[in-house]
């Protein structure tokens, strides 16, 4: 008997085999699909146990922060936001059910403290609870109020930002929601028709109308296409595509140089300046001030949206200068076109710092749970767009839309103000019940010395870039330089 | 004599201190502190064990020497769960189990003491056989049985529950190995090849076949997947290790799968269960959520585990249960978030360990009934381990049988002590035979 009774042992044994093998399965193999897996809540009770760290604002105004609820086995923790929704973009939400959501989201791995391994199996030693580290913010709460005061309701976005750094100054995205009320009205908020939870600021495609005309002019200037003294000759009505194309009014203003031609948003000239340089030198400057790839902000990529010429015909494929495109109109900012005002906060920002795009960032610095400063944000150049000559000459060009031009409102008494006024004609979208504009205005000041570059947009107007958006553009830039 | 129950002593020490670690490590992580307590916790749970091993050096002096360290093991390992598991779930498991362990080792002493010669259990195998149905049986009985999860395992007297199936499994130990011992050589050679499979004769088929239909009776009637899975795959190792025959193996399986996958069209609750571990994503917050839980627990796990104390047993800020039943069915996973990968391989290593000791035990043994009866002791603690880990692993459906001497619960803790009574009372006499032969 005594053979079959080792063969037992060796059957026995190939059964715990068996039962080492699916353990293993399940605690290595197949660990992470498990994790993921949408009925399992553990990640997620476990992710409420830890103390996400803080959000802060520039002057240590306290943005979001964790409460403890219970304690014990029982402790967890809720988000809560002081500031309600004046910050609700672009900082998003934190939520056990609904997940994280923009400067939420993206920060993530530092807020729950993930950052540094080492030290966490040290305090775990030490018997300390695992906690968030805190992350404090560019943001001015002073810009931040007095954007949303300034658009008064109107929906729309400001972004303002300093140009040497890319730090970010105010991001205000109206119609705001208050991420205090994601837990009890999330599928409200999001099936809402005003969308107020798309931060507009990232997410919102605009036609950009003539602010475009700044890119134009900087491929042109910079290329070598003209000289700041060439002049086209610039007529009432052209034929572009053999469609027309008119200024307003049908203004004729013959022989004009570019400083001329930005100050009136003369459209004959630039569609023939762009017509001239061509899509594919266009497309290449479109690409350096950030065109046609997400912006290189600290939101996630998902909550941003690309600035380009799309084909909506084709449910918004991106084009680029290979396909068909009427560089005549891309020019003046028309030919389905489609920019974010981060984008052309972008643009204001790169011909104020001289030139050079600085990456933005909304985060400004990581303090552990004891005060201690882990990381500051260093700024970094995402792209050397124009030469310092070419900024200063559209400087130039864009103080005086600001002095004599179409950007008259965004005037500040006592400091140069840089500008340009856009007004596109979107008549037909539907949310806008027959108010037909979009009105822009970017721009920078002070002139000689930028300290904030600025980009505000107005949906669903029946003003102008020049009577709407540039006074919210003049207004955050007083507040920002006034402090 | 001396140096085999040297060694056992000697193997006693890293329990102890396993123990008291333990302890301490999960007293450190509730209080944030460290007190004697957990090392006086340490100091008893030693001085049962050595009042133990000095009573097995003066009445079993012969007697392997590994077997109840690693018994003693086993009931470490679940002490230390089950204190874990006390302040969260707001009892005194780890108490309780405690006592159990007091209980069943004076059961294990009196054991010792009366059936010396356990040749007597021969004798009286069909007393024996008739006491251990009855024993399963009882669950079904008005006023005492009780119902767990659809299954009939249970008896309730007052404020004791008891589970019969743990000490009918040594009953019904005895009397197949007291009757394959004095009918293996009859299925042997009158056996006949037809098909070119042999199959034992009409005549002593007939036991066989009663054994069958008693499993598939238990699957109907207590309807518990695990135990008679338990029973039966117990019955035919022993069939095996006594004709050698591996086709009365291969009949023997191929009947209960014929009569299981009858019972799984005919049985719901056995339906349900069945579906639920092909696809438990099917009611994952109902019938399902206990062995996705199991599983979700063990992905938390990982190679190395959360440590002691880490694992989420309920979910936080309610009484809700996150993992089901930790104390008994799923205490294997519990292990296994907590310990890791790792952990959960060194309870099975102990297991399998245990089988070789036992197997050892049987491979000494002189006479038939000794052999047998020390293989299927081995045999049913072996298969009823791999059967709930194997139900939380989701390798075979769930069922509610205990995870021998680590799930919290008496009956367990009592007939595990006993069956290793036997073990050690066979061990005991065949290897001083060995000695005097010498």
């Amino acid at each position: 008997m005594n053979a079959r009774i080792v063969k037992l042992f060796a059957f026995i044994g190939v059964l715990f085999a068996v039962l080492v093998g699916f353990t293993s399965y399940w605690t290595v193999f197949d660990a992470n699909n498990l994790k993921n897996e949408r009925v399992n809540k553990r990640p997620l009770f476990e992710a409420q146990q830890v103390k996400r760290g803080r959000i802060l604002a520039s002057d240590g105004t306290v943005i979001a922060k964790s409460v403890a609820k219970g304690s014990g086995p029982s402790l967890r923790y809720v988000r809560r936001y002081p500031e309600g929704s004046t910050y609700g973009h672009p900082i998003g939400y934190s939520s056990i059910e609904y997940g994280n959501s923009e400067f939420e989201a993206y920060h993530n791995s530092e807020l729950i403290g993930d950052e540094n391994e080492f030290s966490s199996i040290i305090d775990e030693l030490r018997g300390k609870k695992p906690a968030g580290n805190d992350v404090y913010t560019s943001i001015d709460p002073t810009a931040q109020q007095a954007a949303f005061d300034l658009l008064g309701g109107q929906p729309g976005a400001v972004v303002a930002m300093v140009p040497s750094t890319g730090a970010i100054k105010a991001m205000v995205s109206v119609p705001p929601f208050d991420p205090n009320d994601i837990a009890s009205d999330y599928s409200a908020l999001s099936n809402d028709d005003t969308k107020p939870m798309v931060n507009r600021a990232t997410q919102g495609q605009y036609p950009p109308g003539s602010t475009f005309k700044l890119v134009t002019a900087a491929a042109a200037l910079n290329s070598g296409a003209i000289t700041p003294d060439d002049t086209i000759n610039s007529p009432g009505s052209i034929q572009v595509q053999g469609r027309p194309l008119k200024n307003d009014y049908d203004q004729d203003f013959g022989d004009i140089n570019v400083t001329t031609a930005l100050t009136n948003s003369v459209n004959t000239y630039f569609a023939q300046l762009g017509e001239k340089i061509g899509t594919g030198t266009l497309e290449d400057y479109m690409n350096k001030f950030g065109f046609n790839s997400k912006p290189q902000l600290d939101l996630p990529d998902g909550q941003m949206s690309t600035s380009g010429v799309f084909d909506l015909a084709s449910g918004g494929t991106l084009l680029t200068g290979s396909d068909a495109i009427d560089v005549g109109r891309l020019a003046i900012g028309q030919e389905r076109l489609l920019a974010t005002p981060i984008q052309m906060a972008e643009v204001a920002s790169t011909i104020a710092n001289g030139g050079k795009l600085m990456r933005p960032q909304i985060w400004s610095e990581v303090r552990d749970p004891d005060g201690r400063k882990i990381k500051t944000m260093n700024p970094s150049v995402q792209s050397n767009v124009i030469s310092e000559e070419t900024a200063s000459e559209l400087t130039d060009a864009m103080k005086d839309v600001v002095n004599e031009g179409t950007g008259t409102a965004a005037a500040l008494s006592g400091v140069d103000v840089a500008g340009k006024t856009g007004t596109a004609e979107v008549p037909d979208k539907e949310e806008c019940n027959g108010l037909p504009n979009q009105a822009w205005f970017v721009g920078f000041a002070p002139a000689d010395d930028p300290q904030i570059a600025v980009a505000a947009t107005v949906e669903c107007t029946d003003g102008m870039g020049g009577t709407v958006a540039a006074p919210i553009a003049a207004g955050v830039m007083e507040t920002l330089l006034g402090e | 004599m001396s140096t085999s129950r040297n060694r056992e002593l000697l193997a006693l020490v890293p329990v102890a201190l396993l123990l008291t670690a333990g302890f301490a490590a999960v007293f450190a992580q509730n209080n944030n502190q460290l007190t004697n307590l957990s090392l006086s916790y340490g100091l008893y749970f030693l001085a049962i064990c050595l009042a133990t091993h000095i009573y097995i050096r003066i009445r079993l002096p012969h007697a392997d020497p590994y077997l109840f360290p690693l018994m003693a093991l086993l009931t470490a390992i679940g002490l230390v769960m089950l204190y874990r598991l006390d302040s969260e779930l707001g009892l005194e498991l780890a108490r309780d189990q405690a006592n159990w362990f007091v209980i069943g080792l004076i059961l294990f002493a009196a054991v010792i003491h009366f059936f010396r010669d356990y040749s007597v259990l021969e004798r009286y195998r069909y007393t024996i056989a008739f006491i251990s149905l009855g024993l399963l049986m009882a669950p079904r009985l008005p006023l005492v049985g009780s119902q767990v999860n659809g299954a009939y395992l249970g008896i309730k007297l007052g404020p004791l529950a008891f589970q019969p199936a743990e000490l009918a499994k040594i009953g019904i130990v005895i009397f197949l190995a007291s009757y394959l011992r004095e009918h293996r050589e009859l299925l042997v050679i009158n056996a006949r090849r037809i098909l070119g499979i042999t199959f034992p004769p009409l005549k002593h088929l007939g036991p066989l076949l009663v054994v069958w239909g008693g499993a598939m009776f238990m699957l109907i009637f207590i309807r518990d997947l695990g135990s008679s899975l338990m029973f039966f795959a117990a019955f035919l190792a022993l069939i095996y290790v006594a004709t050698g025959r591996l086709s009365f193996v291969i009949i023997g399986m191929l009947m209960f799968l014929a009569g299981a996958w009858v019972i799984y069209h005919t049985v719901p609750h056995v339906t349900d269960r069945v579906d639920i571990w092909l696809d438990p994503y099917q009611d994952a917050p109902g019938a399902g959520y206990q062995i996705l839980q199991s599983m979700f627990a063990m992905a938390d796990g990982g190679l190395f585990g959360k440590g002691f104390a880490q694992a989420m047993v309920v979910i936080p800020g309610t009484d809700s249960p996150l993992l089901p039943a930790a104390q008994t069915d799923l205490i294997y996973t519990l292990i296994t978030s907590e310990l890791g990968l790792f952990g959960a391989c060194a309870i099975i290593a102990t297991y399998l360990l245990v089988a070789a000791r036992g197997f050892k035990v049987a491979l000494l043994a002189n006479d038939g009934f000794s052999k047998l009866l020390a293989t299927g002791l081995t045999s049913v603690f072996a298969i009823q381990a791999f059967v709930i880990i194997g139900g939380v692993t989701r390798v075979i459906p769930l069922t509610g049988v205990t995870l021998p001497l680590v799930s919290y619960g008496g009956s367990s803790i009592l007939a595990n002590f006993i069956l290793l009574a036997l073990l050690l009372l066979i061990s005991d006499r065949a290897r001083r035979e060995a000695r005097e032969g010498l």
